[in-house]
């Protein structure tokens, strides 16, 4: 009996990380890209480690509860190792109870992907690309972002 | 409008921004940077060498901290062929207080660094050499009259997070391409790294 509720409180916790955060490849950031819905995305590139990405997230939060209702969907791509999801950002994500939906990239050589995502992106964090599918408009900002930047630039996609 | 209007200057002005910074092909900006040790230390020093493996980089960072152990063995691996690395911390200690240069001093001693390991107090450098995150690399070449050009710019190789997966070693490949007096191919890459921490 003890085994078992031992097995199932294992599934449990697993259960929960796993439906947290899920490991994508580039392949599931170009789909988001490719979009053509009139929908604004708000794709933010960070890390647990990276100091100026932790002071924004807050915006982000605000941002996915404002815009709850409407077309503007947040997705936050953590860079953080594949080895540390359990043990570093699983439980950082529960402590500051973010809401908005998070994935880990786990992407080798970044030559290749950084790319994809924005030419101009040098490669520091924390970055992040907004954008409209049907209007194809596009912001890519690579720096800490403010509020006031976060909320009118999706604002005007919205437009 | 007045939205639109911030906007558009917004992207005027990182484009700016991107602009900024040395290409490959340019003149390497000379500097006089405090070491460790407390001397200063300016590419004019690297006279009798074939070049410099010039990386901005820090403490606290933990793409630095994954490339440690990499940078500390490409200096082994170089130097000897006129290729040493000069590591250059350009992080505000104010803002990040581990990337202090009194922590410099300490880390370099924790792992015995056989490289130079400077500050750029002011900024000035990375600003002019273009540097973003750390670690970012700046691969120099002598030239006849004793200055130094850049010949590569970019990441060190294609994977941080495990030694053993790496394919691309960009950086070494491009010192290799040097030594045999070519140019490097890919002339620059991209990685991701921390944000260097600018004044505010």
């Amino acid at each position: 009996m003890n085994l078992l509720c031992a097995l199932l409180f294992g599934i449990f916790v697993l259960g929960t990380a796993q439906a947290q955060v899920e490991i994508v490849t580039l392949a599931r950031l170009e789909k988001v890209m490719s979009s053509s819905k009139d929908t604004v995305y708000v794709i933010n590139f960070w890390a647990t480690w990276c100091k100026p990405c932790i002071e924004e997230l807050p915006y982000f939060e605000e941002a996915h509860t404002f815009y709850a209702t409407s077309n503007v969907r947040i997705l936050l791509v953590s860079l953080d190792m594949p080895s540390e999801l359990e043990r570093t950002l699983v439980p950082f994500i529960e402590k500051k109870k973010l809401q908005s939906e998070i994935v880990l990239l786990n992407e080798p050589d970044p030559n290749i992907w950084i790319d994809k995502i924005e030419p101009t992106w040098t490669g520091s964090l924390p970055a992040t690309l907004i954008f409209n599918g049907s209007s194809k408009k596009r912001m890519f900002f690579e720096k800490q972002i403010s509020k006031e930047e976060l909320f009118s630039t999706i604002q005007q996609m919205k437009e | 409008m007045k939205t639109f209007m911030l906007s558009l200057f917004m992207m005027c002005t990182m484009s700016l921004y991107s602009a900024e910074g040395l290409k490959v092909g340019d003149n390497a900006i000379d500097f006089s940077l405090k070491n460790i040790d407390g001397s200063m230390i300016s590419l004019s020093d690297y006279a009798k060498d074939n070049g410099v493996v010039v990386i901005f980089t820090c403490n606290h960072c933990p793409f630095s901290i994954a490339y440690e152990d990499r940078i500390i063995n490409l200096h082994n691996a170089f130097a000897s062929k006129g290729y040493p690395v000069l590591a250059i911390n350009p992080n505000d200690p104010v803002t990040v207080p581990e990337d202090s240069f009194e922590k410099m001093i300490e880390r370099s001693k924790e792992k015995n660094f056989p490289f130079n390991y400077v500050i750029d107090e002011t900024q000035s450098i990375a600003k002019q050499y273009g540097a973003t995150r750390t670690p970012h690399v700046f691969l120099l070449k002598k030239q006849s009259n004793n200055t130094f050009t850049v010949a590569y710019i970019g990441a060190i190789d294609d994977n941080h997070s495990d030694v053993s997966s790496v394919k691309q070693t960009y950086l070494s490949n491009a010192i290799d391409a040097l030594i045999a007096q070519k140019n490097p191919a890919p002339e620059s890459t991209k990685a991701i790294g921390c944000s260097i921490k600018w004044k505010k």
